[in-house]
């Protein structure tokens, strides 16, 4: 069971109440994009044991999304924050290095 | 002109809790940036309330404004001056971004009261309701077994409960079953 904080109206809660949406920081490949590109946006899926980036909706709470770094393994989640960055925040990345040193997510580290 | 009735039409169960239909309630979603002073002035202008902080609930005399998402509020008011607030709203928001509309009619709202209310909720719901945990004036929005709902507690420790029309059969079912005698934990006291 995951217990996380929903970075937009501040509720700490169960995960049953939020819900899991995909991959976060995806650059999309849209109309016009090459098939290579399209296949690799649409189908090539980070799988890690480890520290993970996802993005989530508090589906049964304020209905907003936001991005969470958690931890495959120990299910520990190491934080949320809004989904409008393009990178995790500084104080994310430290808490996952703080228990994963040298952890890679593709462009992060 | 139809007669408007609520989806429970009067429901009513007694048990460790009670509870009941609130009866017919004007409930307006309302939209926009809650942090700009047009904003404030109009919600004052049309419910005679502020707009309240994260996660509360600022109760008037028939009325209340609740703090739904960091974009949304709901404003409660009288059934038959739904019309009248939103006019009241538009005019105040003229040439903003915003938007208020009537759910009245899109809602079921409840009332759960009695010493077994907290209970009754907390079986249903993945939130602490002990008294220090939950006190009047907040507004949770979470899972009440399989659907979504809102409710907040008032001074006189009675929950107001919201959600969907189309579940007012599964929401009164389900509070009345986590509110069967027999069934009590006791677990808040």
């Amino acid at each position: 069971m995951l217990i996380l904080t929903c970075p937009c109206c501040g509720v700490t809660g169960e995960e049953t109440e939020f819900h899991q949406g995909g991959e976060a920081h995806l650059k999309r490949f849209g109309p016009g994009s090459t098939d290579d590109d399209f296949h690799t946006y649409m189908f090539a899926k980070e799988n890690p044991k480890g520290a993970h980036f996802e993005r989530w909706r508090h589906n049964n709470g304020c209905g907003k999304w936001f991005i969470m770094a958690r931890d495959t393994l120990t299910l520990e989640v190491y934080g949320t924050y809004p989904a409008q960055t393009h990178e995790p925040p500084k104080h994310i990345r430290d808490a996952i290095t703080a228990k994963r040193p040298g952890w890679t997510w593709r462009a992060f580290a | 002109m139809s007669e408007a009735v609520t989806p429970l039409n009067g429901a009513r169960f007694e048990g460790l809790a009670t509870i009941e239909d609130a009866g017919l309630t004007g409930m307006i979603t309302l939209r926009g940036n809650l942090a700009s002073k047009e904003m404030k002035a109009a919600v004052k202008k049309a419910v005679g309330l502020g707009v309240p902080a994260q996660r509360q609930v600022l109760s008037g005399q028939g009325s209340a404004v609740l703090w739904m998402s960091p974009d949304e509020l709901l404003l409660i008011c009288a059934r038959d001056g739904v019309a009248e607030t939103i006019a009241t709203l538009e005019e105040a928001l003229k040439g903003q971004h915003f938007l208020a509309h009537d759910v009245s009619d899109a809602r079921t709202y409840l009332h759960v009261s009695g010493a077994g209310a907290r209970e009754a909720l907390a079986k249903l719901c993945p939130v602490d309701l002990s008294p220090q945990a939950f006190t009047p004036g907040m507004v949770r929005r979470t899972r009440m077994a399989q659907v979504p709902a809102a409710f907040w507690l008032d001074d006189r420790g009675v929950f107001h409960l919201i959600c969907f029309r189309s579940v007012a059969d599964y929401a009164f079912g389900v509070l009345r079953d986590a509110a069967l005698p027999g069934g009590e934990v006791g677990v808040y006291g």
